[in-house]
């Protein structure tokens, strides 16, 4: 217990008192009440952002699972290869989030590399319309948070004993259905592991919607920002709080439903 | 499956026959396989017996189309299945983890194999009911496989693995896992699953004893190679090499010089004495060969009252004596130091031995076995 206290120590002087403080200032500014919680309310611009930030966290959560879950079997299959892909797959992690948005900037423009390359190959007349979009928040999202995916269904798959795969197709099974009756159901608390962290995750992003996304691609955290900039703390405290009771809800909410709850105690095992 | 053909889990069917010729797999690692050719008839009850390593379990994977051969051809019924994947050759299997779906029911883990073949669900439940009878499981169904001990999944994996009425069964070390009281118990259950089933079953364990009780045939496994095939009496009685003789049962090896031939029985001089042993090949005169007894077929000469005269027999000294219940062990030492170990079963009437005691040991001709 002791060996925690410095942890513990930190995390309650430079986390816990923050938040609670940032918290306490949506309540108690300039007095105690509710009254900026009421405000939220009638706001259509707040509704209309929880609205984006959710669809958007939904959209990148299911991109990262179609794109990463054949990563993750793949990186299981392969035994001499599983280093490599390992470094590929964390390669970005190595980079800043700012960095990767620029670049991703950079190939989505106008006169950017990919319209270029559809010009070129005369796919297209004119630039296509990518950054500053929707899309392309959702591409720069996914491509930041495809390992937050990858690496728990990895783990997952490889907890499942291999002789499993071996029993089904001795049963009788074809390999197609093995996966879907066997691998995939078995795969799921790290599926579960895996979307929880992106959607998490995605709900706070800022950066990358910021640059890539269009004027009216507005996230909670955009919003968040862009009340601080007007000095509007107890609203943008208020919106910080949302968030976070959003983000709590959710998980609350993920480890009580049926099966994906026992994934968690499976996952935690 | 046809439907209507069998409408029970435990009607008599017939055993597939599986035919190996010139088996090989090679491996990097251990339990390659060098050139196995083995029949095996239709309904028989085969073990696959040998150390780990062995090429056994490797054996056992390239007939259930899990590990593809290098070399060589699987027929059955003859029909060569080398090409066939293993979710088309119709063949039950139980693994030593048992291999159990955790995110099925008992009765879903049954069902699984029908499911495959399409068997409506109404079927299946009336299937999946008989197979549980038959492993003396019923009412477990609704369970999930870590409630179960051990046992009880094992016998799950076996109900899974007959439901759908294959003609062949391979197991794969099955009882590995569980102790001693459990295992002896699955074992005889095995044996009457057999009996009743009438299909084909290849088994694979490293434990003689079980081989010994449970078996037809049994085919000793040595560094991927077959070392002899034969029912538990021809090997146990009849080794014909010296792995055999050690891997099965215990033996008594004494080397010996070649002294001639009378008619089947072979006639070998060994720690000054004349030694007749029976064997299968002809060795030629003044040859030196390694002659094999088992412990509990010696006996002391002096207990014998007459009968040890058309006997072998040889003089030894003893050097350790141990009362072990049933029987007394004692090993004792001939005239080059070779040591024989010798097993009476224990009687009150029977005089003791005490160590250093010269004595003269003496057992049948029959028993003597040139290797």
């Amino acid at each position: 217990m002791l060996l925690v206290a410095p942890l513990v120590l930190y995390m309650i002087v430079l986390y816990a008192l923050p938040v609670v403080t940032m918290l306490l200032r949506s309540f108690n500014d300039p007095t105690w009440s509710l009254v900026h919680y009421r405000e939220l309310m009638d706001d259509s611009v707040f509704f209309n952002t929880l609205v984006n930030t959710l669809y958007t966290a939904f959209i990148v959560t299911l991109g990262t699972l179609v794109l990463g879950y054949p990563v993750a079997v793949a990186l299981v299959r392969a035994k001499k290869w599983a280093p490599l892909i390992i470094v590929i797959i964390l390669l970005p992690f190595w980079t800043s989030v700012l960095v990767r948005s620029y670049a991703w900037m950079v190939l989505l423009g106008r006169h950017g590399l990919i319209n270029e390359a559809l010009m070129a190959a005369g796919l297209i007349d004119r630039p296509l319309r990518i950054l500053n979009t929707a899309l392309a928040v959702y591409i720069g999202m996914i491509h930041i948070l495809l390992p937050y995916m990858i690496l728990p269904i990895a783990n997952a798959l490889r907890q499942i004993d291999p002789s499993l795969a071996r029993a089904a197709s001795g049963l009788g099974s074809p390999p197609w259905r093995t996966f879907l009756q066997v691998t995939l159901p078995l795969s799921i608390p790290g599926v579960a592991a895996g979307g929880l962290l992106v959607f998490v995750l995605s709900l706070g992003f800022y950066i990358t919607p910021a640059m890539l996304g269009g004027p009216r691609d507005i996230t909670l955290s955009m919003l968040i920002a862009n009340q601080v900039d007007q000095l509007n703390w107890a609203y943008a405290a208020c919106l910080s709080g949302v968030l976070l009771a959003t983000a709590l809800v959710i998980i609350a909410a993920c480890r009580r439903l049926p099966g994906i709850g026992n994934a968690f105690k499976m996952s935690a095992r | 499956m046809a439907p209507g053909v069998r409408d029970t889990v435990s009607s008599t069917g017939s055993g597939a026959s599986v035919s190996l010729a010139g088996l090989e797999k090679s491996y990097e690692r251990v339990g390659a396989v060098n050139g196995v050719s083995l029949d095996i008839r239709s309904g028989e009850f085969l073990t696959l017996l040998g150390p780990s390593g062995s090429g056994k379990t490797t054996t056992l994977m390239m007939i259930a189309g899990f590990e593809q051969p290098t070399k060589g051809d699987i027929a059955i019924d003859g029909t060569s299945v080398v090409a066939m994947p293993p979710h088309k050759r119709n063949i039950g299997m139980v693994f030593q983890n048992y291999a159990l779906f955790p995110h099925l029911t008992v009765a879903e883990n049954i069902g699984f194999p029908l499911k495959q073949r399409g068997v409506a669900k109404a079927e299946r439940a009336k299937l999946v009911g008989e197979a549980l009878e038959l492993v003396h499981l019923p009412g477990y169904g609704g369970r999930y496989p870590r409630q179960l001990s051990g046992g009880q999944q094992q016998r799950v994996a076996l109900a899974r693995a007959i439901v759908f009425k294959p003609r062949l069964l391979l197991m794969d070390e099955p009882l590995g896992a569980l102790d001693k009281q459990l295992r002896e118990n699955l074992q005889l259950e095995m044996r009457r699953l057999h009996a009743d089933l009438g299909i084909t079953f290849i088994y694979v364990t490293h434990d003689q004893e079980e081989a010994l009780t449970m078996s037809d045939r049994i085919a000793v496994m040595n560094e991927g190679l077959v070392s002899q095939v034969g029912s538990p009496e021809d090997l146990y009685d009849r080794p014909c090499n010296r792995f055999v003789a050690g891997f099965i049962g215990e033996s008594n090896f004494l080397p010996a010089t070649v002294k001639g031939l009378e008619g089947d029985i072979v006639i070998a001089e060994c720690q000054g004495a004349v030694i007749r042993a029976t064997c299968p090949s002809r060795p030629s005169s003044g040859s030196t060969v390694t002659l094999t007894t088992r412990p509990e077929r010696l006996r002391f000469a002096d207990t014998l009252n007459g009968s040890a005269q058309s006997m072998n027999r040889m003089a030894v000294t003893v050097t350790e004596a141990v009362f072990a219940g049933e029987r007394c062990r004692y090993m004792l030492k001939a005239a080059d130091g070779t040591m024989i170990v010798l097993k009476e079963p224990s009687s009150a009437a029977i005089r003791r031995r005490t160590v250093g005691e010269h004595a003269e040991i003496a057992w049948s001709v029959a028993d003597t076995i040139l290797v």
